[in-house]
């Protein structure tokens, strides 16, 4: 194995997770106020309207995918009497949809990003970053599906060689080895979504991590005592800093 | 009973005279900043008129506020929980800026950096949010003083629920038209909507004071508030993409000061002071029936702060004797349940505002005045409120959700103080039968004038300091006025940068200036 593919396919994969965790954690505790959808549907909202969704819908069930095919092994699925055909053929067409659905609903936010002058102007370069990025792993992802399907290149059974990878990783007990055999559109879309996980603390994309289900359970009317509030809003002091109980 | 304790404001609108001076001071305090440009925490509409944000009581489009359903409950209007999280991606209620305004501002400089050349340079409007040249279309007072005329004007939502007759009466004479000044900043509800409606609970209700605030550490930029505030008073800021909101500028009620709006107030029309409610009955009381029982549900949440079962409950609750005195001598107490001359603005809406407000006489007595009749006499006047049904209606669409009877009865209350005081004093016999005529005695209707008219600084604001060491410590800084030595105390034997730090008021930027100077 060549010292790149060690880096790639070793090293990358928990420098990603090092800086998602460490990054978000920082980010959490000493830049909270900037944590939010910075929303742009007060300067526009019709195309927004169908946009927003269809992207974050389509996101959710290419999130749910990538969960199934890459944390469930190929021969659990076959205990449970699901074949590998019939797999493929319900990951490729949802996936396929998804995937879809998701480009189209990021184009559809580019473009209205692009040419609404408030929403344009509201754009940070950090944003921009942020879409190169994003875009390049959506569509690295989209063609690594076509690959798979044997649409671009021979058929692919990912969950052969990238699917034990990611649980090698997770397990601590990286095997970079699997990822050398697969197709380089599988390759392409790894590594950028790892770039992806490293930047991602420091972009507009910390607001998926406040998803608020918790608004559900609790009750309609929230009071809070002044005493919890203190001069530094609600972010604990530093050590050695807190204030003076009297 | 769980008593607890809610800073009230009353605005009595015969005093108003739209100097818009509230809405100034509290820009310049609060949302003078990149972001919020277009808000207004307090705004004073003309009423007639479509209001800032445009037509926001038009809750067909925006579904501000509750409503109840068939099985009694109330929900807000805008759904339920499941599907305003299912349409966090976008919000279909939200507001666009152009609802409010595009804020703007002018080429200044092209007036001492244009080349020489034939014409003089002007100074174009340049849109904040784009940066580019801007066409000028609205802003949050196009329509003050009746501006835009009968075009503007019937657009107004409330103009158009009133029946059709009313609304060609009005634009039929047009020139003759009543009007009044509408000064609004957020209600600090009892029942909020747009606190039942944050999905990251980052809105909520002080438990000391009920003051409504958004923790700015974890809002998270959802925006379902500012679609579920009725009357549209959260405001979105665009540059950091939080929620903000009027927070009754809770720094300087916690040391007894009252708020900017109220203190610049020209015609010191406004009141403060607390409340003590039940809090176990809210909801009770937002979920009735019959919308104009609203009213009168709400006045009954109000508990009488001399009853001694309250005063026990309350003490149970841990509110402090100088808030319980304050509640006693509260003036927003006396204008609202005691004289029943101060009403909500739009109880409908079921979020218990508030903020309540003396409806405006003056119309009225106007009107009277130029068809050459006495506009103060007291027969005049109960005959005329009477006769004149088109801003009666207006008022009762605005105050009473339509109950033209509560209207009617607080300014009769209102037109009997003008008639009895007047006859005081031209040094005639004063006429017990004009309080008797609207159920109050001589001595109440002389203490409402006293509250009313006079309307000293501490009767008008009865504001007890906020309950820590810190504010306290604030509290006895005083202000420059004391004739206090102010280098003595700040200064001290370790200088001015040792000890706590000293908040940023406007009391101690006087005191460092002066410094300064010497």
């Amino acid at each position: 194995m060549s010292s790149t593919s060690i880096l790639l396919w070793s090293v990358l994969p928990y420098l990603a997770i090092g800086s998602f965790v460490i990054g978000l954690v920082w980010r959490y505790r000493f830049d909270k106020f900037s944590w939010t959808t910075r929303s742009s549907q007060i300067y526009e909202g019709k195309l927004l309207s169908f946009a927003g969704p269809m992207f974050h819908l389509g996101l959710f069930a290419v999130i749910g995918g990538h969960i199934v095919g890459l944390l469930v092994p190929q021969s659990f699925t076959e205990l449970i009497g699901l074949s590998q055909e019939a797999y493929h053929f319900g990951a490729v067409t949802m996936g396929g949809a998804a995937g879809f659905a998701t480009v189209i609903g990021i184009f559809l936010l580019i473009y209205r990003r692009r040419t609404t002058a408030t929403v344009f102007a509201a754009t940070t370069k950090n944003d921009k970053t942020m879409y190169v990025f994003l875009v390049a792993t959506l569509l690295a992802g989209c063609s690594a599906t076509l690959s798979s399907a044997g649409v671009i290149g021979d058929e692919h059974n990912y969950r052969e060689t990238v699917a034990p990878w990611v649980r090698s990783i997770l397990l601590l007990h990286p095997d970079g080895t699997l990822m050398q055999s697969t197709p380089l559109a599988f390759r392409i879309h790894a590594a950028i979504a790892m770039s992806l996980f490293i930047i991602w603390p420091f972009t507009r994309l910390v607001h998926a991590l406040s998803a608020p289900v918790g608004y559900i359970f609790r009750p309609s009317l929230i009071y809070r005592t002044r005493d919890n509030e203190s001069t530094t809003g609600n972010r604990k002091a530093r050590p050695g800093w807190e204030r003076i109980k009297y | 009973m769980k008593v607890m304790a809610q800073m009230g404001m009353v605005m009595n609108l015969d005093k108003c005279i739209g100097c818009h001076t509230c809405s100034v001071t509290c820009k310049q305090a609060w949302t003078n900043r990149s972001g919020l440009e277009y808000a207004w925490f307090n705004n004073v509409e003309t009423r007639p008129g479509q209001g800032y944000p445009r037509r926001y009581e038009d809750q067909e489009k925006a579904k501000g506020g509750w409503v109840r359903n068939r099985r009694g409950r109330i929900h807000l209007k805008g759904g339920s929980k499941a599907r305003r999280l299912l349409s966090i991606f976008s919000n279909p209620r939200m507001l666009n800026i152009k609802d409010y305004y595009e804020p703007w501002t002018y080429e200044y400089d092209n007036l001492i950096s244009a080349p020489l050349g034939q014409q003089t340079p002007v100074a174009r409007p340049k849109s904040l949010l784009t940066g580019k040249p801007m066409k000028i279309e609205w802003s949050a007072n196009w329509d003050d003083d009746l501006g835009g005329g009968p075009s503007n004007i019937e657009k107004d939502p409330i103009l158009q629920k009133l029946s059709e007759d009313v609304t060609t009466k009005v634009k039929l004479a047009f020139e003759e038209t009543f009007m009044f000044y509408l000064p609004r900043i957020c209600e600090h509800c009892l029942n909020p909507a747009c606190v039942a409606a944050c999905p990251s609970g980052a809105m909520y209700k002080r438990a000391e004071d009920g003051i409504v605030l958004v923790d700015q550490q974890q809002c998270r930029g959802w925006r379902m508030c500012i679609s579920a505030c009725p009357y549209k008073k959260v405001y979105f800021n665009h540059k950091t993409g939080k929620a903000e909101k009027c927070t009754m500028c809770y720094p300087r009620l916690e040391i007894g000061m009252p708020t900017v709006c109220s203190e610049t107030c020209v015609g010191r029309l406004r009141y403060l002071g607390l409340f003590l409610y039940d809090a176990d009955k809210v909801l009770e009381a937002a979920s009735i029936e019959d919308e104009k029982a609203l009213y009168q549900a709400q006045l009954d949440l109000l508990l009488d702060p001399n009853d001694p079962e309250v005063l026990a409950a309350a003490r149970a609750e841990g509110i402090p004797e100088d808030w319980l005195l304050a509640a006693q001598n509260s003036p927003v107490y006396k204008l609202a349940k005691v004289y029943k001359i101060a009403l909500p603005l739009h109880p409908e809406y079921r979020t218990m505002p508030m903020v309540w407000y003396v409806p405006p006489l003056s119309p009225i007595v106007d009107v009277l005045t130029e068809t050459g009749h006495d506009g103060e006499e007291a027969g005049n006047l109960f005959g005329a409120i009477n006769a004149l049904r088109v801003p009666l209606a207006y008022l009762a669409e605005l105050f009473s959700a339509g109950d033209i009877e509560v209207v009617e009865n607080t300014l009769r209350k209102l037109s009997a103080m003008r008639s009895y005081m007047r006859d005081i004093n031209l040094g005639r016999e004063p006429r017990p039968e004009i309080p008797e005529a609207v159920g109050m005695t001589q001595e109440s209707i002389y203490e409402m004038y006293r509250l009313l008219a006079i309307a000293k600084y501490e009767d008008r604001y009865v504001i007890p300091a906020a309950h820590s060491e810190q504010a306290r410590e604030l509290e006895n800084m005083g202000c420059s006025l004391d004739g206090v030595d102010m280098g003595e105390k700040f200064g001290g034997p370790f200088g001015q940068a040792s000890g706590n730090p000293v908040p940023v008021t406007i009391e101690n930027f006087h005191i460092m200036r002066d410094r300064q100077s010497k």
